[in-house]
């Protein structure tokens, strides 16, 4: 089987200083992968240049086998919920109708079946009896649930999420984990930027351990071991090193 | 006391007749189109970009004219939209390629081209011609009906506002059609990317039409005062609504009230048309923000000790 995504010597640079070396991956379809890395390790410069939001310097992705141009509609982006402003004046079924506009076309208008879609989508997440709220009015768990059915109403095959854990209640979380769970059940492929590193081994079955350059990438018995996370947080963090001996007597 | 009410009422339409209807219309039909991009501005945190642009032609318009020697040259609009298009660019360059940032290189850009301008009209143009600072800050829509006429059916319409209503149909169409790449863009520009939309070409595509409406609308109301016109009706808009496509109905009802509002004010106190208009928009957007039916200060005064269920 082809994979799902694979990128070769991807670099990415900013004002000329690079902050992505020569990342190479390959995900197998129907993986759940966490990228995991400290502050400033270019976790969500990774799928933003996958998704080509941000230039890639050199390097190439392919997705499903083939340049990410022939095969977009079948890859779905969350951004961060942060990344958006909130006060727009949209409804929670505006924002899911989003997801359908992908395979619109830039003027097709969404019909019947997309609002069907996008109902489905919020019903998952349980949003749905939210539909005609102003996005505004809703928690922060709320809000990342209405990107999360944005991103089930692209219907997409690989999905590239940012931070979906960030600034969310426990129940949230839960419930995230579960669809993500789900998504990679009917065979999905799903990749999770994620900021903390205890539950990260509970959550994926991959791993890509980043600080700049991919220290390491493989299942998460592989590659959750004390060395390799001291050496992707550099041993600044004590506390994080102690995570990472528990993990290791684990 | 009634008998005075309705005397002010009908004043206008005494004096002018005819005229008043106009004036409304010409005054409605340049607020409409900027109300509807000035309104998309707003989301995308751009207001300040729409000053920028409406100073901004302003150099593009002297220095048509000094090729031309024609005010109603259809060249000044090239003129003035390229102006308005280098401004964007210039920001951009200044924003990409130095610490400073954006707000600041929006203040650069716009006052230095605007300064440009009024030392190009002074210094190559002389003071006898017929591009006057005063028109150019502040318009001279009071004048619309000294203006020159067309024969519409039968009808004599004052040609700008022929002109007017022609920019004001296209700004529908491009709204209309582009509604929903405006619409996404606008609100995640990173999904947007992701779909293969092309941020720098709607962006330039929005700057380019802001600059289009601007330049048509600045000899009725100026270049300051244009500015008034992007922002007070979406603005005020914003504050009633939260669905976009209501936001936009209400920014055109916004652009009509003012128009109203402002004929009156003109032959109440034979004030400028232009300022006029601009201040009954400013006491609408003072209305919606303390009567705003989502969010007004009067609601939820009102509602203040009701808490809401958070679920």
């Amino acid at each position: 089987m082809v994979p799902a995504l694979e990128t070769h010597d991807l670099t990415v640079s900013y004002h000329k200083r690079p902050v992505l070396y020569g990342v190479d991956v390959e995900i197998p379809q129907g993986s759940l992968v966490g990228i995991v890395g400290p502050n400033g390790a270019g976790k969500s410069t990774l799928i933003k240049s996958i998704m080509g939001v941000v230039p890639s310097a050199g390097g190439w992705v392919k997705v499903f086998g083939k340049p990410l141009k022939e095969n977009l509609h079948r890859v779905g982006y969350v951004p961060q919920r942060e990344s958006v402003d909130w006060d727009f004046p949209v409804t929670v079924m505006d924002v899911a109708l989003m997801g359908t506009y992908g395979k619109l076309g830039l003027f097709g208008r969404p019909g019947k079946k997309e609002r069907l879609r996008a109902s489905e989508a919020l019903d998952k997440v349980g949003m749905l009896p939210y539909s005609n709220r102003q996005i505004g009015n809703l928690s922060g768990g709320q809000q990342q649930r209405v990107f999360l059915a944005r991103a089930l109403a692209q219907d997409s095959d690989l999905y590239l999420m940012d931070e979906p854990f960030v600034g969310v209640d426990a129940a949230t979380e839960a419930a995230i984990v579960t669809l993500l769970q789900e998504m990679r059940k009917s065979g999905k492929t799903v990749l999770v930027v994620h900021h903390d590193l205890q539950s990260a081994s509970e959550y994926f079955d991959r791993l890509i351990l980043l600080n700049m350059r991919l220290v390491a990438y493989g299942k998460v018995e592989d590659v959750y071991n004390n060395e390799l996370l001291q050496k992707t947080y550099g041993g600044r963090l004590t506390i994080l090193s102690e995570v990472a001996d528990q993990a290791a007597k684990m | 006391m009634m008998e005075t009410l309705i005397e002010y009422i009908t004043r206008p339409w005494d004096i002018l007749g005819w005229g008043a209807l106009w004036l409304i219309l010409m005054a409605f039909l340049v607020a409409l189109p900027c109300g509807q991009v000035g309104s998309f501005l707003i989301l995308r945190r751009m207001a300040l970009t729409g000053d920028a642009i409406s100073h901004s032609v302003f150099p593009g318009v002297v220095i048509a004219f000094m090729f031309t020697g024609d005010l109603g040259s259809p060249w000044l609009i090239v003129g003035a939209g390229l102006a308005g298009l280098a401004s964007t660019v210039i920001i951009e360059l200044i924003h990409k390629w130095t610490r400073v940032k954006q707000d600041a290189a929006t203040g650069i850009s716009f006052t230095a081209l605007f300064a440009l301008g009024v030392v190009l009209m002074e210094v190559m143009l002389g003071q006898n011609v017929d591009l006057d600072l005063e028109c150019v800050l502040h318009g001279r829509l009071g004048l619309l009906l000294e203006a020159d006429t067309m024969d519409l059916l039968g009808l004599l319409v004052p040609s700008p506002v022929v002109v007017m209503a022609g920019v004001s149909a296209c700004t529908l169409l491009l709204v209309t059609v582009f509604y929903r790449v405006l619409m996404l863009s606008s609100f995640d520009a990173g999904l947007a990317a992701s779909y293969g939309y092309k941020p720098a070409l709607i962006h330039y595509g929005l700057m380019f039409t802001v600059s289009f409406i601007v330049v048509a609308a600045f000899q009725a109301v100026g270049a300051i005062l244009v500015i008034a016109l992007l922002i007070l009706p979406g603005a005020s808009a914003y504050l009633c609504t939260h669905r976009l496509k209501i936001m936009l109905v209400l920014a055109a009802v916004h652009a009509l009230l003012s128009a109203i509002g402002g004929m009156y004010l003109h032959v109440w106190f034979d004030s400028n048309m232009s300022a006029s208009v601009v201040v009954s928009g400013g006491v609408l957007f003072v209305l919606a923000w303390l009567l705003g039916p989502v969010d007004g200060v009067l609601w939820r005064w009102m509602k203040d000790d009701l808490v809401e269920d958070p679920n």
